[in-house]
Protein backbone atom coordinates (compact mmCIF):
# COMPACT_ATOMS: atom_id res chain seq x y z
CA UNK A 1 0.00 0.00 0.00
CA UNK A 2 3.08 2.62 0.95
CA UNK A 3 4.46 1.55 -2.04
CA UNK A 4 1.37 2.33 -4.37
CA UNK A 5 1.23 5.47 -2.47
CA UNK A 6 4.53 6.95 -3.58
CA UNK A 7 3.49 5.42 -6.93
CA UNK A 8 1.03 7.60 -7.23
CA UNK A 9 2.67 10.75 -5.69
CA UNK A 10 5.89 10.20 -8.34
CA UNK A 11 2.75 9.91 -11.35
CA UNK A 12 1.13 13.36 -9.92
CA UNK A 13 4.42 14.91 -10.52
CA UNK A 14 5.32 14.03 -13.86
CA UNK A 15 1.54 14.92 -14.86
CA UNK A 16 2.39 18.05 -13.07
CA UNK A 17 5.62 18.71 -14.57
CA UNK A 18 4.20 18.43 -18.20
CA UNK A 19 1.51 20.85 -17.47
CA UNK A 20 4.84 22.69 -16.10
CA UNK A 21 6.72 22.34 -19.27
CA UNK A 22 3.97 23.00 -21.26
CA UNK A 23 3.35 26.73 -19.52
CA UNK A 24 7.30 27.45 -19.97
CA UNK A 25 6.79 26.54 -23.88
CA UNK A 26 3.98 29.03 -23.98
CA UNK A 27 5.37 31.55 -22.20
CA UNK A 28 9.08 31.62 -22.13
CA UNK A 29 9.49 30.17 -25.74
CA UNK A 30 6.75 31.38 -27.89
CA UNK A 31 6.26 34.72 -26.10
CA UNK A 32 2.28 34.05 -25.13
CA UNK A 33 1.76 36.91 -22.29
CA UNK A 34 -1.48 36.41 -19.96
CA UNK A 35 -2.48 39.62 -20.17
CA UNK A 36 -5.61 40.05 -22.17
CA UNK A 37 -4.95 40.87 -26.03
CA UNK A 38 -7.25 43.54 -26.64
CA UNK A 39 -5.69 46.45 -25.51
CA UNK A 40 -4.28 46.99 -28.75
CA UNK A 41 -5.29 49.46 -32.12
CA UNK A 42 -4.68 49.18 -35.70
CA UNK A 43 -2.98 51.23 -37.84
CA UNK A 44 -2.20 50.63 -41.76
CA UNK A 45 0.57 51.85 -43.77
CA UNK A 46 1.74 51.64 -47.21
CA UNK A 47 5.25 50.39 -48.04
CA UNK A 48 6.46 50.24 -51.96
CA UNK A 49 8.61 47.58 -51.09
CA UNK A 50 8.56 45.61 -47.84
CA UNK A 51 11.73 43.20 -48.03
CA UNK A 52 11.77 40.64 -45.68
CA UNK A 53 9.37 41.73 -43.52
CA UNK A 54 6.91 38.99 -42.18
CA UNK A 55 4.14 39.05 -39.98
CA UNK A 56 4.73 39.20 -36.18
CA UNK A 57 7.84 41.24 -36.48
CA UNK A 58 8.39 43.81 -34.23
CA UNK A 59 6.73 47.67 -34.36
CA UNK A 60 9.45 49.90 -32.29
CA UNK A 61 9.82 53.52 -31.22
CA UNK A 62 12.91 54.78 -30.20
CA UNK A 63 14.31 50.65 -30.13
CA UNK A 64 11.15 49.90 -27.56
CA UNK A 65 8.79 47.42 -28.83
CA UNK A 66 5.21 49.22 -28.92
CA UNK A 67 3.60 46.53 -30.99
CA UNK A 68 3.73 43.89 -33.87
CA UNK A 69 2.92 43.42 -37.42
CA UNK A 70 -0.68 41.61 -37.61
CA UNK A 71 -0.98 40.74 -41.47
CA UNK A 72 0.73 42.08 -44.71
CA UNK A 73 -1.39 42.27 -48.24
CA UNK A 74 -0.89 43.12 -51.32
CA UNK A 75 -2.62 46.30 -52.08
CA UNK A 76 -3.98 46.27 -55.47
CA UNK A 77 -5.34 49.64 -55.95
CA UNK A 78 -1.72 50.68 -55.51
CA UNK A 79 0.08 47.22 -56.26
CA UNK A 80 2.02 48.82 -53.08
CA UNK A 81 2.11 46.04 -49.75
CA UNK A 82 -0.44 47.13 -47.01
CA UNK A 83 0.81 46.71 -43.61
CA UNK A 84 -1.20 46.46 -40.95
CA UNK A 85 0.35 47.30 -37.11
CA UNK A 86 -1.29 45.82 -34.19
CA UNK A 87 0.03 49.10 -31.38
CA UNK A 88 -0.44 49.28 -27.58
CA UNK A 89 -3.11 51.24 -26.81
CA UNK A 90 -1.16 53.26 -24.50
CA UNK A 91 0.01 55.40 -28.12
CA UNK A 92 -4.02 55.53 -29.22
CA UNK A 93 -4.18 59.33 -30.23
CA UNK A 94 -0.41 59.50 -28.90
CA UNK A 95 1.06 59.30 -32.64
CA UNK A 96 0.67 62.79 -34.67
CA UNK A 97 -0.82 62.14 -38.43
CA UNK A 98 2.67 62.48 -39.92
CA UNK A 99 4.39 60.16 -38.31
CA UNK A 100 7.08 58.06 -40.10
CA UNK A 101 7.27 54.38 -39.97
CA UNK A 102 10.50 52.68 -41.89
CA UNK A 103 11.48 49.11 -42.69
CA UNK A 104 14.51 48.39 -40.85
CA UNK A 105 17.08 45.42 -40.12
CA UNK A 106 18.55 44.53 -36.90
CA UNK A 107 21.98 43.75 -37.73
CA UNK A 108 23.30 42.61 -41.28
CA UNK A 109 21.83 39.56 -42.04
CA UNK A 110 19.35 39.89 -38.58
CA UNK A 111 15.06 40.05 -39.07
CA UNK A 112 13.68 43.16 -40.49
CA UNK A 113 11.20 45.36 -38.22
CA UNK A 114 9.40 48.83 -38.41
CA UNK A 115 10.55 51.67 -36.78
CA UNK A 116 8.20 54.43 -35.83
CA UNK A 117 9.41 58.12 -35.41
CA UNK A 118 7.17 60.45 -34.66
CA UNK A 119 6.26 64.07 -36.28
CA UNK A 120 5.15 67.57 -35.23
CA UNK A 121 1.13 67.73 -36.55
CA UNK A 122 -0.82 68.66 -34.08
CA UNK A 123 -3.80 66.01 -35.45
CA UNK A 124 -3.32 62.55 -34.07
CA UNK A 125 -3.65 59.29 -35.67
CA UNK A 126 -6.77 57.42 -34.55
CA UNK A 127 -7.80 53.42 -34.47
CA UNK A 128 -7.68 52.15 -38.33
CA UNK A 129 -5.86 55.32 -39.99
CA UNK A 130 -3.68 54.95 -42.14
CA UNK A 131 0.37 56.33 -41.47
CA UNK A 132 1.16 58.28 -45.08
CA UNK A 133 4.78 58.81 -44.72
CA UNK A 134 6.75 55.23 -44.96
CA UNK A 135 10.30 54.42 -46.07
CA UNK A 136 10.54 51.22 -47.56
CA UNK A 137 13.12 48.47 -46.51
CA UNK A 138 16.51 48.42 -48.22
CA UNK A 139 16.71 45.85 -50.88
CA UNK A 140 20.49 45.18 -50.87
CA UNK A 141 20.31 43.98 -54.94
CA UNK A 142 19.07 47.66 -55.63
CA UNK A 143 21.83 49.50 -53.62
CA UNK A 144 24.77 47.44 -55.61
CA UNK A 145 22.97 48.35 -58.64
CA UNK A 146 23.01 52.33 -57.95
CA UNK A 147 26.41 51.55 -56.75
CA UNK A 148 27.41 49.76 -59.90
CA UNK A 149 25.81 52.20 -62.24
CA UNK A 150 27.11 55.26 -60.59
CA UNK A 151 30.63 54.13 -60.57
CA UNK A 152 30.13 53.53 -64.52
CA UNK A 153 29.07 56.72 -64.89
CA UNK A 154 31.86 58.56 -63.05
CA UNK B 1 10.37 -25.87 -68.67
CA UNK B 2 7.37 -27.09 -67.07
CA UNK B 3 9.16 -27.23 -63.97
CA UNK B 4 10.05 -23.75 -64.04
CA UNK B 5 6.53 -22.27 -64.77
CA UNK B 6 5.24 -24.22 -61.71
CA UNK B 7 8.16 -23.06 -59.84
CA UNK B 8 7.21 -18.97 -60.83
CA UNK B 9 3.98 -19.83 -59.84
CA UNK B 10 4.67 -21.01 -56.50
CA UNK B 11 6.81 -18.03 -56.02
CA UNK B 12 3.69 -15.84 -56.94
CA UNK B 13 1.17 -18.30 -54.81
CA UNK B 14 4.23 -17.27 -51.83
CA UNK B 15 4.26 -13.65 -52.44
CA UNK B 16 0.15 -13.21 -52.40
CA UNK B 17 -0.06 -15.39 -49.24
CA UNK B 18 2.50 -12.54 -48.08
CA UNK B 19 0.24 -10.09 -48.92
CA UNK B 20 -2.98 -11.99 -47.53
CA UNK B 21 -0.66 -12.25 -44.09
CA UNK B 22 0.08 -8.63 -43.75
CA UNK B 23 -3.52 -7.80 -44.52
CA UNK B 24 -4.83 -9.93 -42.13
CA UNK B 25 -2.09 -8.46 -39.64
CA UNK B 26 -2.99 -5.23 -40.28
CA UNK B 27 -6.91 -5.56 -40.13
CA UNK B 28 -6.28 -7.96 -36.41
CA UNK B 29 -4.40 -4.71 -35.02
CA UNK B 30 -7.23 -2.36 -36.06
CA UNK B 31 -9.70 -4.25 -34.13
CA UNK B 32 -7.25 -4.94 -31.35
CA UNK B 33 -7.06 -1.06 -31.12
CA UNK B 34 -10.46 -0.51 -31.49
CA UNK B 35 -11.73 -3.15 -28.94
CA UNK B 36 -8.93 -2.04 -26.14
CA UNK B 37 -8.94 1.56 -26.61
CA UNK B 38 -12.76 2.02 -25.94
CA UNK B 39 -14.72 1.58 -22.73
CA UNK B 40 -14.68 3.68 -19.77
CA UNK B 41 -11.95 2.26 -17.52
CA UNK B 42 -13.19 1.20 -13.65
CA UNK B 43 -11.97 2.40 -10.64
CA UNK B 44 -9.54 -1.22 -10.84
CA UNK B 45 -8.67 -0.08 -14.47
CA UNK B 46 -7.48 3.29 -12.87
CA UNK B 47 -5.24 1.96 -10.56
CA UNK B 48 -3.33 -0.33 -13.14
CA UNK B 49 -3.19 2.67 -15.86
CA UNK B 50 -1.34 4.62 -12.63
CA UNK B 51 0.78 1.82 -12.35
CA UNK B 52 1.44 1.68 -16.28
CA UNK B 53 2.04 5.67 -16.40
CA UNK B 54 4.34 5.06 -13.91
CA UNK B 55 6.50 2.28 -15.60
CA UNK B 56 6.37 3.49 -19.06
CA UNK B 57 6.29 7.84 -18.08
CA UNK B 58 8.31 8.10 -14.93
CA UNK B 59 10.80 5.63 -15.54
CA UNK B 60 11.11 6.68 -19.11
CA UNK B 61 12.06 10.42 -17.79
CA UNK B 62 15.88 9.74 -17.09
CA UNK B 63 16.84 8.86 -20.43
CA UNK B 64 14.46 11.50 -21.96
CA UNK B 65 15.79 13.99 -20.20
CA UNK B 66 19.49 13.65 -20.25
CA UNK B 67 19.22 12.75 -24.25
CA UNK B 68 17.09 16.31 -24.40
CA UNK B 69 19.73 17.74 -22.33
CA UNK B 70 22.56 17.08 -24.80
CA UNK B 71 20.83 17.43 -28.12
CA UNK B 72 19.95 20.75 -26.60
CA UNK B 73 23.66 21.06 -26.00
CA UNK B 74 24.93 19.73 -29.16
CA UNK B 75 22.55 22.36 -31.37
CA UNK B 76 23.32 25.24 -29.41
CA UNK B 77 27.38 24.36 -30.50
CA UNK B 78 26.65 23.57 -33.86
CA UNK B 79 24.30 26.14 -34.54
CA UNK B 80 27.03 28.72 -33.13
CA UNK B 81 29.74 27.65 -35.12
CA UNK B 82 27.67 27.90 -38.49
CA UNK B 83 25.93 30.95 -37.22
CA UNK B 84 28.75 32.99 -36.40
CA UNK B 85 30.03 32.93 -39.96
CA UNK B 86 27.40 35.28 -40.69
CA UNK B 87 27.19 36.80 -37.57
CA UNK B 88 24.14 36.10 -36.62
CA UNK B 89 24.68 34.28 -33.41
CA UNK B 90 21.73 36.04 -32.03
CA UNK B 91 19.85 33.74 -34.12
CA UNK B 92 21.11 30.66 -31.88
CA UNK B 93 18.09 30.88 -29.27
CA UNK B 94 15.46 31.04 -32.52
CA UNK B 95 17.24 27.94 -34.25
CA UNK B 96 17.71 25.77 -31.00
CA UNK B 97 14.06 26.17 -30.20
CA UNK B 98 12.13 25.79 -33.27
CA UNK B 99 14.24 22.75 -34.29
CA UNK B 100 13.50 20.82 -31.23
CA UNK B 101 9.88 22.03 -30.64
CA UNK B 102 8.64 21.00 -34.50
CA UNK B 103 11.28 18.10 -35.44
CA UNK B 104 13.55 16.59 -32.70
CA UNK B 105 11.93 16.61 -29.51
CA UNK B 106 8.75 14.72 -31.09
CA UNK B 107 11.27 12.25 -33.38
CA UNK B 108 13.68 11.21 -30.73
CA UNK B 109 11.98 11.30 -27.73
CA UNK B 110 8.75 8.75 -29.66
CA UNK B 111 12.06 6.75 -30.83
CA UNK B 112 13.53 6.58 -27.49
CA UNK B 113 10.81 5.74 -25.99
CA UNK B 114 10.43 2.95 -28.47
CA UNK B 115 13.64 1.45 -27.29
CA UNK B 116 12.87 1.97 -23.32
CA UNK B 117 9.08 1.51 -23.36
CA UNK B 118 7.68 -0.37 -26.19
CA UNK B 119 10.02 -2.71 -26.51
CA UNK B 120 9.20 -3.98 -22.34
CA UNK B 121 5.80 -3.50 -23.25
CA UNK B 122 6.11 -6.37 -26.04
CA UNK B 123 8.22 -8.81 -24.18
CA UNK B 124 5.94 -8.34 -20.95
CA UNK B 125 2.43 -8.95 -22.84
CA UNK B 126 4.10 -11.83 -24.32
CA UNK B 127 5.25 -13.72 -21.85
CA UNK B 128 2.14 -13.48 -19.97
CA UNK B 129 0.82 -14.94 -23.68
CA UNK B 130 3.53 -17.71 -23.73
CA UNK B 131 2.93 -19.04 -19.70
CA UNK B 132 -1.02 -18.75 -20.81
CA UNK B 133 -1.91 -15.94 -18.68
CA UNK B 134 -3.44 -14.45 -21.02
CA UNK B 135 -6.02 -17.93 -22.22
CA UNK B 136 -6.60 -18.02 -17.64
CA UNK B 137 -7.65 -14.75 -17.23
CA UNK B 138 -10.50 -15.14 -20.05
CA UNK B 139 -11.53 -18.67 -18.53
CA UNK B 140 -11.99 -17.17 -15.19
CA UNK B 141 -13.87 -14.27 -16.96
CA UNK B 142 -11.62 -11.46 -16.95
CA UNK B 143 -10.95 -9.64 -20.32
CA UNK B 144 -7.30 -9.57 -21.05
CA UNK B 145 -7.44 -6.55 -23.70
CA UNK B 146 -9.39 -4.68 -20.70
CA UNK B 147 -7.62 -5.79 -17.84
CA UNK B 148 -3.98 -5.84 -19.80
CA UNK B 149 -3.94 -4.04 -22.96
CA UNK B 150 -6.20 -1.12 -22.32
CA UNK B 151 -4.32 0.29 -19.33
CA UNK B 152 -0.89 0.26 -21.56
CA UNK B 153 -2.24 1.68 -24.49
CA UNK B 154 -3.94 4.47 -22.57
CA UNK B 155 -0.51 4.81 -20.65
CA UNK B 156 1.48 5.49 -23.69
CA UNK B 157 -1.41 7.96 -25.24
CA UNK B 158 -0.32 10.24 -22.57
CA UNK B 159 3.22 9.58 -21.30
CA UNK B 160 4.73 10.33 -24.40
CA UNK B 161 3.60 14.11 -25.22
CA UNK B 162 4.80 14.58 -21.89
CA UNK B 163 8.18 13.31 -21.77
CA UNK B 164 8.14 15.01 -25.65
CA UNK B 165 7.43 18.31 -23.22
CA UNK B 166 10.46 17.69 -21.09
CA UNK B 167 12.24 17.26 -23.97
CA UNK B 168 11.86 20.16 -25.46
CA UNK B 169 12.24 21.96 -22.23
CA UNK B 170 15.18 20.52 -21.33
CA UNK B 171 16.82 21.00 -24.95
CA UNK B 172 15.85 24.44 -24.67
CA UNK B 173 17.59 24.92 -21.77
CA UNK B 174 20.96 22.95 -22.57
CA UNK B 175 20.83 25.18 -25.42
CA UNK B 176 20.97 27.92 -23.63
CA UNK B 177 23.96 26.48 -20.91
CA UNK B 178 26.01 25.99 -24.27
CA UNK B 179 24.91 29.16 -25.98
CA UNK B 180 24.91 31.69 -23.43
CA UNK B 181 26.66 30.85 -20.04
CA UNK B 182 29.29 28.87 -22.28
CA UNK B 183 29.91 30.50 -25.93
CA UNK B 184 28.98 34.33 -24.68
CA UNK B 185 25.74 34.79 -26.86
CA UNK B 186 23.73 37.73 -25.34
CA UNK B 187 21.31 36.50 -23.05
CA UNK B 188 18.34 38.80 -23.93
CA UNK B 189 18.64 37.97 -27.95
CA UNK B 190 18.75 34.05 -26.91
CA UNK B 191 15.14 34.32 -25.32
CA UNK B 192 13.53 37.60 -27.37
CA UNK B 193 14.42 35.68 -31.10
CA UNK B 194 13.22 32.60 -29.75
CA UNK B 195 10.14 34.56 -28.21
CA UNK B 196 9.81 36.64 -31.84
CA UNK B 197 10.14 33.44 -34.06
CA UNK B 198 8.21 30.41 -32.09
CA UNK B 199 4.11 30.59 -32.14
CA UNK B 200 2.52 28.66 -29.59
CA UNK B 201 -0.34 27.14 -32.11
CA UNK B 202 2.23 26.42 -35.38
CA UNK B 203 4.62 24.93 -33.38
CA UNK B 204 4.41 23.51 -30.05
CA UNK B 205 0.62 22.69 -30.85
CA UNK B 206 2.38 21.32 -34.46
CA UNK B 207 5.23 19.30 -31.95
CA UNK B 208 2.09 18.15 -29.91
CA UNK B 209 0.28 16.78 -32.37
CA UNK B 210 3.31 14.83 -33.86
CA UNK B 211 3.88 13.59 -30.91
CA UNK B 212 0.25 12.20 -29.86
CA UNK B 213 0.69 10.34 -33.34
CA UNK B 214 3.97 9.06 -32.88
CA UNK B 215 2.08 8.23 -29.10
CA UNK B 216 -0.51 5.90 -30.68
CA UNK B 217 1.52 4.28 -33.00
CA UNK B 218 4.60 3.02 -30.58
CA UNK B 219 2.19 1.92 -28.40
CA UNK B 220 -0.51 -0.03 -30.65
CA UNK B 221 2.80 -1.57 -32.36
CA UNK B 222 4.53 -2.49 -29.28
CA UNK B 223 1.02 -3.49 -27.55
CA UNK B 224 0.00 -5.42 -30.70
CA UNK B 225 3.43 -7.25 -31.30
CA UNK B 226 3.39 -8.81 -28.07
CA UNK B 227 -0.14 -9.69 -28.18
CA UNK B 228 -0.11 -11.47 -31.35
CA UNK B 229 3.06 -13.28 -31.48
CA UNK B 230 4.42 -16.90 -31.27
CA UNK B 231 4.30 -18.18 -27.51
CA UNK B 232 7.41 -19.44 -27.97
CA UNK B 233 10.90 -17.89 -26.42
CA UNK B 234 12.10 -17.10 -30.17
CA UNK B 235 8.80 -15.55 -30.79
CA UNK B 236 9.06 -12.86 -27.88
CA UNK B 237 12.78 -12.05 -29.06
CA UNK B 238 11.52 -11.68 -32.80
CA UNK B 239 8.70 -9.53 -31.55
CA UNK B 240 11.20 -7.07 -29.44
CA UNK B 241 12.76 -6.54 -32.16
CA UNK B 242 9.75 -5.63 -34.33
CA UNK B 243 8.42 -3.62 -32.07
CA UNK B 244 11.74 -1.58 -32.03
CA UNK B 245 12.08 -1.47 -36.12
CA UNK B 246 8.35 -1.36 -36.87
CA UNK B 247 7.96 1.99 -34.83
CA UNK B 248 11.17 3.43 -35.51
CA UNK B 249 9.84 3.32 -39.26
CA UNK B 250 6.56 4.43 -38.61
CA UNK B 251 7.97 7.42 -36.65
CA UNK B 252 10.46 8.73 -39.29
CA UNK B 253 8.12 8.16 -42.35
CA UNK B 254 5.26 9.61 -40.82
CA UNK B 255 7.37 12.20 -39.17
CA UNK B 256 7.59 13.23 -43.08
CA UNK B 257 4.17 13.33 -43.97
CA UNK B 258 3.33 14.90 -40.49
CA UNK B 259 5.93 17.66 -41.16
CA UNK B 260 4.84 17.79 -45.38
CA UNK B 261 1.27 19.06 -44.44
CA UNK B 262 2.05 21.47 -40.91
CA UNK B 263 5.06 22.99 -42.52
CA UNK B 264 5.09 22.45 -46.64
CA UNK B 265 3.18 25.34 -47.01
CA UNK B 266 4.97 28.11 -44.83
Amino acid sequence: MKRSKTMEFGVGLFMLAGILGLVFLGLRVSGLSLSAPTDTFRLEANFANIGGLKPRARVTMAGVTVGRVEAIELDTDWYDARVILRLDSDLEGQLSQDTTAAILTAGLLGEQYIGLSVGGAPEMLEDGDTIRDTQSALVLEELIQQFVSNMASS
Amino acid sequence: MQSKFKQGATQITRLGRKGCDAMEALGRAGVFLGQSAVGIPSREGWRLWLRQMHFVGVLSLAIVLVSGLFIGMVLALQGYTILVDFGAEQALGQMVALSLLRELAPVVAALLFAGRAGSALTAEIGLMKATEQLTSMEMIGVDPLRRVVAPRLWAGFVALPILTVGFSVVGIWGGYLVGVEWLGVFEGSYWSNMQASVSFINDVGNGMIKSLVFAVVVTWIAVFQGYDLVPTSEGISRATTRTVVYSSLAVLGLDFVLTAVMFGGL
